[in-house]
């Protein structure tokens, strides 16, 4: 076997453990440390895909920003120690829940094993960022921009709702 | 590469208007932020001239991503339209109830335009998530930010947890879509269909789209948020969500699976039609026992996006055109009642729909054009309502789909019963209290209006239909 492939198998393999033991830790804080886990794995599967950009950035927004972000959301609401009969009280569908992510994984994965799937065969650019950053200010530019604002109207919009009242009367 | 700016000048007017507003209303005093409104108003109205002359207009932009044809600019002037009708009802509500926020509810409500206008021209997937994504984001803001209003932080609450769910299955649906065509550009898809194979991967990938787009359009099963949000939200902007957000939705449906997926119609046809069915039924069954009348007009939206449904299943020029027909009209009419029940609730009055018992001695003016607008949505003649549901159900009979016709005809009489219950309510009861309401200069201004077009339309749809069929061209 080459040996990326042992490298995709081995990746998968932590990636999907990980995001198990997201669900099915009992402490918040530690779902949270398994989440970090299962975002690496992600930038580790692009890395196996040559998306070596797309690697760093993933590494970056999702293990770096976003991850502290949920920890701080943690550290904020967590009531007693992080157990999860504590924080999720209303998690009563265990077995419903159950039920239906089997089902809905069935006709999933049935779809995608029928269906042929055909692999690109154009030939990977040696210099993906140059690429990547052309096209986001050529074809890509409405929506580049379009994101621009919208992050904006997310800072001022959290601003707006997260000011304090001043004027209660 | 030569780019032809000209076709997306109101998109840049309109981002240009919500930069410019957010930076004056960081200068201007915070008592005297009115002028800004009806700054904004009248930015509003010079886009909507820009976008009129524009309805000819035929090209994209950047090999694809962006489409600018007559369907995407009829579209946009009904969005800009309920938006200007959205900040003239609402500036004196924002002011009195959510006091100090007269500014951001003007920008937001501009930067969710400019979200709505580039969603229903999106021509690719890219473009048309983000495009969403705006819309969305500025909605929750709007939905949250009236902190001392009942419920609106529920509300908020409620709307970010499932528009982030569907906006998941949405884009998951778009990337399964993409893994078979191997593009995310409409025309494309479009291509890789009419080569006449189909990846089992794309059935997937449809039923997530009309999943996470059946969700913004309220479509029931995807429902369940409506009347919880629309009942807490401040009232100008549920005015707002219902016919905007809803309207733009239906843009990039229609634009989505007339444009991009007419080649395997008959995959996802039965889904729409099964929807279709189920939204008018339960839509119009469920709203009889609401008391509250914001959760009312909610289930009559949802039902009343069933009816527009109908025109994507007739699937043909007389479809779109009257599906084009009826969600104009639709704008008005809910852009009335919910103006009655802004200058209502102004007033000191409630929600419930007992609290518009007597509304007609207090203010016969409100009465009248609450009136106007129900029947209108009931479809009863002379007014609009009642051409649109008309054009629909021919369009859909042309189409040979008798039995749907039968539903949607025999739903229309069940929705006759509950609007008329307000009407009951308004005429027939006598009011709690005696006091006159008094009803201020814009808001009387924009419902006269409203009720004016309505019955005008309902008389005389010529103008509207011609324009309609017209750009339901587009398509065929």
């Amino acid at each position: 076997m080459e040996l990326h492939v042992i490298a995709f198998w081995l990746i998968a393999f932590v990636t999907l453990g990980s995001a198990l033991a997201v669900v099915f830790l009992t402490n918040i804080v530690h779902s949270a440390l398994a989440l970090i886990l299962t975002f690496l794995g992600i930038a580790g599967l692009y890395l196996t895909l040559n998306a070596d950009f797309l690697a760093a950035v993933q590494v970056l927004v999702y293990a770096g920003a976003v991850s502290i972000l949920i920890v701080f959301g943690i550290m904020l609401i967590t009531r007693g120690d992080g157990r999860m009969a504590d924080t999720n009280i209303f998690g009563k569908y265990k077995y419903t829940a159950a039920i239906v992510i089997t089902a809905f994984l069935g006709v999933l994965s049935h779809y995608i094993i029928k269906t042929p799937w055909q692999m690109g065969t154009a030939a990977l650019s040696e210099n993906t960022m140059g690429d990547i950053a052309e096209l986001l200010f050529s074809d890509y530019v409405i929506p580049f921009e379009l994101a621009a604002i919208l992050l904006t109207v997310a800072m001022v919009g959290a601003i707006v709702i997260a000011r304090e009242v001043k004027n209660p009367k | 590469m030569a780019i032809n700016f000209s076709l997306i000048i109101p998109e840049m007017l309109v981002a240009g208007l919500a930069l410019l507003v957010m930076i004056i209303s960081l200068l201007v005093p915070k008592d005297q932020k009115r002028g800004l409104a009806y700054f904004t108003v009248f930015g509003l109205i010079g886009v909507l001239v820009v976008l009129y002359f524009m309805l000819d207009a035929q090209g994209t932009l950047f090999n694809g991503m962006y489409i600018v044809d007559p369907f995407g600019s009829f579209m946009k002037i009904l969005i800009v339209l309920s938006s200007i009708m959205a900040i003239m009802l609402g500036v004196e509500y924002v002011e009195k109830f959510i006091t100090g926020f007269l500014g951001e509810f003007c920008f937001f409500v501009v930067f969710a335009t400019l979200g709505m206008i580039t969603l229903v021209s999106a021509g690719d997937f890219i473009t048309l998530y983000v495009a969403l994504e705006l819309m969305t984001i500025s909605f929750i803001i709007l939905v949250g930010f009236g902190k001392h209003i009942f419920r609106a932080s529920e509300a908020a609450i409620k709307y970010l947890l499932l528009s982030a769910l569907s906006s998941g299955v949405l884009l998951y649906g778009l990337t399964l879509v993409y893994g078979a065509a191997k593009t995310t550009s409409i025309n494309g898809v479009m291509e890789y269909i009419a080569q006449g194979e189909t990846a089992p991967i794309l059935v997937l990938g449809i039923i997530f789209m009309i999943s996470g787009f059946g969700f913004k359009i309220s479509a029931v099963p995807f429902h369940m948020w409506t009347p919880d949000v629309y009942e807490g939200a401040p009232t100008p902007v549920t005015a707002l969500l219902s016919v905007a957000s809803k309207g733009a939705a239906f843009g990039v449906l229609f634009r989505v699976f007339m444009h991009a997926l007419p080649g395997n119609q008959e995959l996802w046809m039965p889904i729409i039609i099964v929807l279709t069915v189920l939204t008018i039924v339960l839509g119009n069954f469920v709203a009889i026992p609401q008391k509250n009348i914001k959760r009312m007009l909610a289930f009559s939206g949802v039902a009343q996006a069933g009816y527009i449904l109908l025109g994507l299943i007739a699937f043909s020029t007389v479809g779109v055109s009257a599906a084009l027909f009826y969600a104009m009209i639709y704008v008005f009419c809910n852009m009335g009642a919910f103006g009655v029940i802004i200058a209502f609730s102004q007033a000191g009055g409630g929600d419930e729909v007992q609290d518009y018992n007597g509304l007609w001695k207090r203010s016969p003016f409100l009465a009248a054009v609450m009136l106007a607008s129900l029947l209108s949505l009931a479809g009863i003649p002379p007014l609009a309502g009642f051409f649109g549901k008309f054009q629909l159900f021919k369009a859909i009979m042309e189409q040979g789909y008798v039995w749907i016709v039968f539903v949607a005809l025999g739903m229309s009489m069940v929705s006759v019963y509950y609007y008329l219950l307000v009407a009951k309510a308004m005429y027939f009861k006598d009011p709690h209290e005696d006091s006159p309401i008094k009803v201020s200069l814009p808001i009387q201004v924009t419902l006269l209006a409203i009720t004016l077009i309505t019955l005008f339309l309902g008389i005389y749809p010529t103008p509207l239909t011609n324009l309609a069929t017209q750009v339901a061209k587009t398509f065929f």
